[in-house]
């Protein structure tokens, strides 16, 4: 029999081709005749277009054609659209302005596509952009949210004269404001959620191609979603949906913004059929900082009411969301959906109420990204907490435990159902390898170095594999929410899986082929994962809010679990016996002390020669969609000590611990691989990474990685991480997901721990990033 | 990239006249300045004259109290040169702290300074340890040699051959470093030689200087305390996304001060 897979750390298969170079990434793609884009983009935040003289490009050398907001339009090519439609708290639709592919009549952000320019060679491409002409008319622009509301603020969109995209609320504001009235401690906070860059190793890249005697459109693209995108960019450029092949091949990160649907794969898709030719795109890094969808962006204030013990009352959120200046396409469910229903956190507070304003600002688009609207909400709670126990002088593990929700299913007032959980767990496991108990012996002892040292906590929350499709519906959810698997199981023995998740950095054709293989009882090395092809795989909504093996990996389990079931009915009559004495385990199909190996059932269903074909079809290959119950909720508890140089502010992070509960985990390895990564993304919005944009003029001042700082090696400590396993309740496998936890969890635990270092000084809060500089303004001013 | 001619010269000769000969035409060296900036299109010049090949601009030598280096000696060989680590050990550890593994090599001393990049790391070494910059025409004192916001002293078809350190008494580099870019916010160069006490400043303001009122008072005290006092004022500094003019004067106190503590150390760096 084949060893036990699942809770294995198998090294992942993917590796050799990645770390060898072998693999196919979009740029690596290159179809015979292939021309090139280049768009040209606007390096105004806000301005009339009022003429594009394009015809000297036209005729440049090479060109073979350029393309303008006017030429999609005159071929009825659509906007990008929104498959979230939040609905306001006076029950009016979300206001969704038009979001051309290539600017139409204005330009709202600097970066925002204007033309396409088509030529043979790349360097082509861009002699000839240089060549168009656009009389721009520049209009005053407004880029902070602290300043769309203002009087004289300029106007994104005229369909939004107040620039408000919605209002929208959650919770009993009666309830909230009753228990506030009668609070005996209230804890309030302001902050900003910081504005973040995605920053995948591997641009945003497309190949398009069209052939004229088939009428079919192929699309290589770096998508974590290739059957959204298909649906998606099908519907705007006018092709029938099944006349266009989505191919999206190995991927180099994503963290949410390949899940959308942008300008310029659409309008080369448009344009592929136009010019008859195949046509790359890849971004350059610039264009990455300027045009992927931005992430978090928040402006919040946010009130926890406590009893005298420190019991929870009620918490009060007012939050302002940049949108940027369009909708991507999943931009309004992100500060709704994922942020106000998580405020709950690991504790029991009775009454929540959050009210959100998204708003258009001339900025890039901003979505989802790693995250995705649970790292601002935990921001909000964690931050919340560590005060609270700071100001009433409770031990802040204390104050946690005394909130913790223990009795699961559990309903918090702001519309999730947490199926399991264990917080003790967690927290306990966090101050042992935290060794929280020597923390004032280290901060004795560093601050007879001249550092000031701090401890913080988080204790978050996250909600995975949105769920169900139904009720996500009812929330304005325009697409479905399962997930679909084939598992084909080939003649000699050996399977295919074919998935609608998407890896693009996660592992799964490692993960994924332990599920089946233990599942099926035979050698890892006879699974194969094949996903990323809407022209091989049935369907998929792809990979996004660590959904993957929750719900990808739930629906290949039932694909598999249908395959045993037809397996059944062929050994049944192989082995002369009734199908419900039929076992199947080790790989093999038991009854009567007779037994037929997973093998001679395959070579049974494809040479069905001893068969029963009156009664059942030959073959073995199965699909299944599965639709989630409810979401899964990973919890853990984040601790983070920090170093403060007293003289500079820099802060080193000492030491991080992560304790996590994923559920079941399949490859520890690889859970591992993602919670580090998480943490540094989560320590880099903490400390190094603000997209910063000119207030007055809109222009992207962090444009680079001049400018931009991403956490790397040195500035990180070895994690100590650890897992507790609290099963999901209504998933086969048991598991929650792991891709975000990190991301979540450390900006809180960091800030906490920053604000804690520096609060015997009196300092309260530090804005994140929280870099030397401002660390050491805080301190300044706490001197004064 | 615009198109451009490619020269690959022997001799220094030959890249002169090249330069002379060819209108609006550069010299390449390590390009790590140059190069991206052709990527961008920022920057498009006739021909490019690349020094790679000219052997005369190599060699790193240590003779007396003089360590010699050539112009087209990379980051990473100072980083690594026996000679450098034991006659100027903080020059040493300056260049293993610029950029990143990629630039260190590529990157050349004669690059940097030719560039005077106001955030460089080079600069500050240079200047604070009273280097001479040797051309195919002259000898420039660094004191002449750094003029301004990516300014110096050089003439057209004039290209640095090699640079001379005086062998200092004790010498360190405290950089704070911008965490994106790893260029300095503030770089501060500290030595000590028979000649007296020199400080010089790279990342705060638009061209590396000196602060004559520390190297006064480390003249009487070369010790940390001796300028816990001296301040550069704010006035002239820089002041952009990554620190104001404020932090960038209270950083010039705090890493002078830790120089001279490492200086004293006989760490070269901090």
């Amino acid at each position: 029999m084949a060893t036990p897979n699942i809770g294995q750390s198998i090294k992942r298969r993917e590796d050799y081709r990645f770390l060898t170079g072998t693999g196919t990434y979009v740029d690596d793609v290159v179809l015979a005749g292939q021309t090139y884009a280049v768009f040209v983009r606007s390096p105004h935040a806000h301005a009339k277009v009022n003429a594009i003289r394009a015809a000297k490009a036209q005729s440049a050398a090479g060109v073979v054609a350029v393309f303008t907001g006017d030429d999609l339009a005159a071929s009825k090519v659509g906007g990008l659209p929104c498959g979230w439609l939040i609905t306001d708290v006076n029950g009016q639709p979300m206001k969704e302005p038009p979001h051309p592919p290539l600017a139409q009549g204005k330009v709202r952000y600097v970066g925002e596509a204007v033309a396409l320019v088509i030529a043979e060679t790349l360097n082509q491409a861009k002699d000839a952009a240089e060549l168009i002409e656009i009389d721009y008319e520049t209009l005053p622009a407004v880029v902070h949210v602290a300043d769309v509301r203002k009087p004289n603020a300029a106007v994104v969109h005229d369909i939004a004269p107040d620039n408000t995209c919605y209002v929208w609320a959650i919770g009993d504001k009666a309830a909230v404001e009753k228990a506030f009235a009668a609070a005996h401690h209230v804890t309030t906070l302001e902050f900003l959620n910081n504005r973040l860059i995605p920053n995948a190793i591997e641009p945003r890249a497309a190949v398009a191609s069209y052939s004229r005697g088939d009428d079919e459109y192929t699309l290589y693209t770096t998508s974590q979603n290739p059957h959204v995108e298909r649906l998606l960019a099908s519907g705007v450029i006018g092709v029938p949906e099944h006349k266009l092949r989505v191919i999206a091949p190995d991927v180099g990160g994503g963290f949410g913004s390949k899940i959308f649907v942008y300008a310029e794969e659409t309008a080369i898709t448009w344009a592929a059929g136009r010019v008859n030719r195949p046509i790359k795109w890849t971004a350059e890094r610039s264009e990455s900082f300027l045009t992927d969808a931005h992430g978090r962006d928040h402006a919040t204030k946010a009130e926890l009411a406590l009893d005298k013990d420190g019991k929870f009352l009620a918490m009060r959120v007012t939050t302002t969301a940049n949108m940027g200046a369009y909708l991507s396409t999943f931009a309004s469910c992100v500060p709704t959906i994922l942020y106000a229903t998580l405020l709950a956190g690991q504790y029991t507070t009775p009454a929540i109420y959050c009210e959100v304003t998204a708003v258009f600002t001339n900025t890039a688009p901003v979505d989802a990204y790693r995250g995705a609207g649970r790292p601002e909400a935990t921001y909000v709670v964690e931050r919340l907490v560590d005060t609270a126990a700071r100001e009433m002088k409770i031990d802040r593990a204390e104050i946690r435990r005394r909130n913790f929700i223990r009795e699961f299913p559990y309903q918090t007032p702001v519309a999730l159902c947490y199926d399991t959980g264990n917080y003790d767990a967690t927290l306990d496991e966090a101050l042992t390898v935290a060794d929280v108990a020597g923390f004032a012996a280290r901060r004795t002892e560093a601050e007879k170095r001249g550092k000031l040292r701090g401890l913080g906590y988080c204790a978050y929350i996250e909600a995975c594999g949105i769920a169900p499709s139904n009720i996500a519906g009812a929330l304005g959810a325009r697409a479905g929410l399962y997930e679909a698997a084939q598992v084909r199981v080939n003649p000699t023995g050996s399977v295919t899986v074919f998935t609608g998740s998407h890896a693009h950095g996660q592992g799964h054709e490692t993960t994924f082929a332990q599920v089946v293989a233990d599942r099926l009882g035979i050698p890892i090395e006879n699974v194969n994962i094949v996903h990323g092809d809407t022209g091989r795989v049935l369907f998929g909504m792809g990979t996004y809010g660590s959904r993957s093996l929750a719900v990808g990996g739930t629906a290949i389990v039932k694909a598999v679990d249908k395959v045993i079931d037809k397996g059944k009915k062929i050994a049944a009559y192989l082995l002369e016996a009734s199908e419900s004495d039929v076992e199947f385990r080790n790989g093999s199909f038991e009854a009567r002390g007779r037994s037929k190996t997973f093998g001679e059932i395959a070579l049974a269903a494809y040479v069905p020669h001893h068969y029963p074909l009156e009664k059942l079809e030959p073959g073995l290959d199965e699909t299944a969609f599965y639709d989630p119950t409810n979401f899964t909720f990973p919890a853990g508890t984040h601790i983070c000590e920090v170093e403060i140089d007293r003289q500079t502010g820099e802060t080193r992070i000492a030491s991080f611990t992560a304790i996590d509960d994923f559920g079941k985990v399949v490859n520890p390895m690889i859970v591992e691989g993602q919670v580090h990564g998480g943490l540094a993304q989560g320590i880099g919005q903490a400390l190094l990474e603000g997209c910063v944009y000119d207030p007055e003029s809109g222009q992207l001042l962090t444009g680079s990685y001049m400018d931009y700082a991403m956490p790397r090696a040195d500035e990180l400590p070895s994690f100590k991480v650890g897992l507790k396993e609290t099963p999901c309740t209504h998933n086969p496998l048991g598991v929650k997901g792991c891709g975000e936890a990190g991301a979540i969890g450390a900006p809180a635990a960091v800030m906490n721990a920053i604000v804690d270092a520096l609060s015997p000084l009196g300092v309260h809060d530090v804005a994140m990033p929280a870099t030397a500089e401002r660390v050491w303004r805080a301190m300044q001013d706490a001197k004064r | 990239m615009y198109p451009f001619e490619y020269h690959r010269p022997a001799t220094l000769k030959e890249a002169v006249s090249l330069l002379r000969k060819i209108e609006d035409s550069k010299v390449l060296s390590g390009g790590q300045s140059l190069i991206p900036a052709l990527k961008f299109r920022l920057s498009s010049p006739a021909a490019l004259i690349d020094l790679g090949g000219v052997e005369e601009l190599r060699g790193i030598k240590l003779e007396g109290a003089t360590l010699t280096i050539g112009a087209m000696i990379r980051h990473a060989e100072v980083a690594s040169s026996p000679d450098v680590m034991s006659g100027i050990p903080a020059l040493a550890k300056l260049a293993a702290g610029i950029g990143d593994r990629q630039v260190r090599n590529s990157g050349t001393l004669g690059g940097a300074i030719g560039f005077n990049d106001p955030a460089a790391d080079y600069p500050a070494a240079v200047l604070g340890l009273g280097a001479v910059v040797h051309t195919n025409k002259r000898a420039i004192k660094a004191d002449k040699f750094f003029t301004g916001l990516y300014q110096n002293a050089l003439r057209p078809a004039e290209i640095i051959t090699s640079i001379a350190f005086p062998l200092p008494k004790r010498a360190a580099y405290a950089k704070f470093r911008n965490p994106a870019s790893r260029f300095a916010i503030v770089g501060v160069f500290v030595s000590e030689s028979t000649d007296g006490v020199r400080v010089a400043v790279t990342g705060a303001a638009s061209c590396v200087f000196r602060v004559k009122q520390m190297e006064k008072k480390l003249a009487k005290n070369f010790a940390p305390e001796a300028i816990a006092r001296v301040h550069v004022p704010p006035d002239n500094l820089n002041s952009d996304l990554h620190a104001s003019a404020e932090y960038r004067s209270h950083l010039i106190t705090v890493m002078a001060q830790r120089a001279v503590q490492a200086a004293l150390a006989g760490q070269a760096t901090t």
